[in-house]
């Protein structure tokens, strides 16, 4: 509650304040990602740990995606039912559902919902190990925090939300489909031909793909950024928490935009 | 695929079961969730209706929910706006030349799904992340349980005002945010396509039932996000890691929340306006 509204007898520093707030985050995230890199070159971080989270951020979080991706694909053919049915362009549903679902809204919901579960989770761990000065013990028996706590986590991040996405582009083109049946009575294959002629191609999915990577670092850095520099015990690992789901949602969001440009 | 050798009749039997008990859990366990938070939900609408107003509460939490999240919904509705009328202009002018419907079509679809969607999964995030954070850490804290003991029903004094002002200040948001991202949208028209803001303004697609739908959607989301948020709090257990684990079930059960209701009320909405 640091922004009541007494602080407004001075806006100018309090404007001051919050963009040295945000530039020392965004500094924070560019120092981060060099110390990652690095140790990722060097294959110097600890792959058993690699391993495990990506078990426990991947394996584990399939049910949510699952189901996130078939009721999206639901979605995108409700919305687009009405001008389909205007037009009676019934073999064209599979190319403007598919043309939204690969590009935008499966890379993006696939990310907001791995934000939420595992971005979250992900703050909350290394929050509590700093407030309880785990991390500084071990710093204090010579192991490297980057190289065991944060790296693998990264990569774990970024490789789950990439493979998550693969997954969800197709089980939400197969909601599609039988959403397409259910509503509109198109056959599925019908749906798969108006996917696979001409108007989609490999470059559609890539882009999807290429997004959800840089999505992936996205919430990998702010999650583990923001979980190292928790201060102030638990109250102060709920702050982590709420500014690292934020703080990566909107990141998400104008990071799609800048991509949308620079990739097509 | 090679033969394996056929599996003893027992082990199979085993396998079966523990198959069939796994799964028996699981449903369980989700019908259990479902019940309490239908209990949760009835219980704050009962308080809504008949308790005593709470007032310095509910503008607490309408502020805390409202005006605080208007910097981050509007950088994202309006990032929004410009990636969807940019991605659907280059899609459409590979099938049509003709961009002149582009901000018809946008405005349905803002008012029809997107406006509400996208709002009520940034602010589940947002809002459910900090109710979650909020009620959790008062119950790991043992406050909650002092309420109790002065016989006050944490439904009735933490969830209620959260639901009131949730309810209250989710329409204005998404009446707000779908202007940004339409004002960011017809920019982006004029900039890459050169089309005419006249032009783009164009309200002739919008229906009654568009907007019905997209109320609807409003109070649906209002509602749902703060009962399973609070539900997720009140739940919390075992210190700061339980809260940590509360809100990350908080932010992913209101996203998947608002996902389903948003297949429920679109299919239905089409079904009964077209």
């Amino acid at each position: 509650m640091s922004a009541e509204p007494s602080s407004a007898a001075s806006p100018l520093a309090d404007l001051a304040q919050r963009s040295t707030e945000w530039l020392s985050v965004v500094g924070g995230f560019g120092v981060l990602f060099i110390e990652i890199a690095r140790r990722t070159l060097r294959r110097d971080f600890d792959r058993q740990e690699f391993l495990r989270n990506l078990y426990r951020m991947g394996i584990k979080s399939m049910p949510i995606v699952t189901v996130t991706a078939l009721f999206t694909g639901g979605i995108m053919v409700i919305q687009a039912a009405p001008i389909v049915q205007r037009y009676g362009a019934y073999g064209l549903l599979g190319w403007g559902a598919g043309f939204g679902t690969l590009r935008e809204i499966a890379p993006l919901l696939t990310a907001l919902m791995i934000n939420g579960r595992v971005g979250a989770n992900n703050t909350a761990e290394l929050g509590t190990m700093a407030v309880t000065e785990q991390v500084d013990a071990l710093r204090a028996l010579a192991i490297d925090p980057v190289g065991f706590l944060v790296a693998p986590r990264f990569l774990a991040i970024v490789t789950t939300l990439f493979l998550s996405t693969i997954f969800s582009d197709a089980l939400a083109l197969v909601g599609a489909a039988y959403a397409g049946l259910g509503f509109l009575g198109v056959e599925p294959a019908v749906f798969y031909r108006g996917l696979t002629t001409g108007l989609l191609g490999f470059g559609d999915v890539a882009h999807g793909l290429e997004k959800s990577v840089v999505f992936g670092i996205v919430i990998g850095l702010s999650s583990c950024h923001f979980g190292l520099s928790t201060k102030g015990g638990a109250p102060g690992v709920g702050r982590s928490v709420n500014a690292t789901v934020v703080a990566s949602a909107a990141g998400i969001f104008v990071l799609d935009y800048l991509l949308s440009f620079a990739l097509s | 695929m090679t033969p394996s050798p056929e599996p003893s009749a027992s082990a199979l039997h085993k396998t079966r079961s523990a198959l069939v008990r796994s799964l028996g859990r699981l449903f369980l366990d989700l019908l259990e969730t479902g019940r309490d938070l239908y209990r949760v939900f009835v219980l704050t609408l009962y308080y809504s209706l008949r308790g005593e107003p709470n007032r310095p509460a509910f503008f607490r939490q309408m502020y805390e929910i409202g005006n605080r999240s208007l910097g981050f919904l509007s950088i994202v509705m309006g990032f929004i706006g410009m990636i969807l009328v940019y991605q659907g202009g280059l899609q459409t002018q590979r099938v049509v030349p003709d961009l002149s419907l582009l901000g018809a079509t946008f405005l349905q679809l803002l008012v029809r799904d997107l406006a509400a969607s996208i709002c009520a999964l940034m602010l589940a995030t947002r809002v459910g992340a900090g109710i979650a954070a909020e009620i959790g850490s008062m119950v790991v804290t043992e406050q909650v349980d002092a309420l109790r003991m002065c016989a006050t029903d944490p439904i009735d004094y933490l969830i209620r005002p959260r639901f009131l002002a949730c309810l209250s200040m989710f329409a204005a948001l998404v009446v707000l945010a779908a202007g940004v991202a339409f004002l960011a949208g017809m920019w982006t028209a004029h900039a890459f396509f050169g089309i005419n803001p006249r032009t783009f303004a164009n309200v002739s697609m919008v229906s009654v039932g568009d907007l019905t739908i997209g109320l609807t959607k409003c109070v649906a989301y209002g509602a749902a996000i703060p009962v399973i948020s609070g539900y997720c709090g009140l739940t919390a257990f075992g210190g700061s890691e339980g809260v940590g684990a509360a809100t990350t079930r908080a932010v992913v059960n209101s996203s998947l929340a608002v996902i389903m209701l948003n297949f429920v009320i679109s299919g239905a909405g089409y079904l009964i306006f077209g």
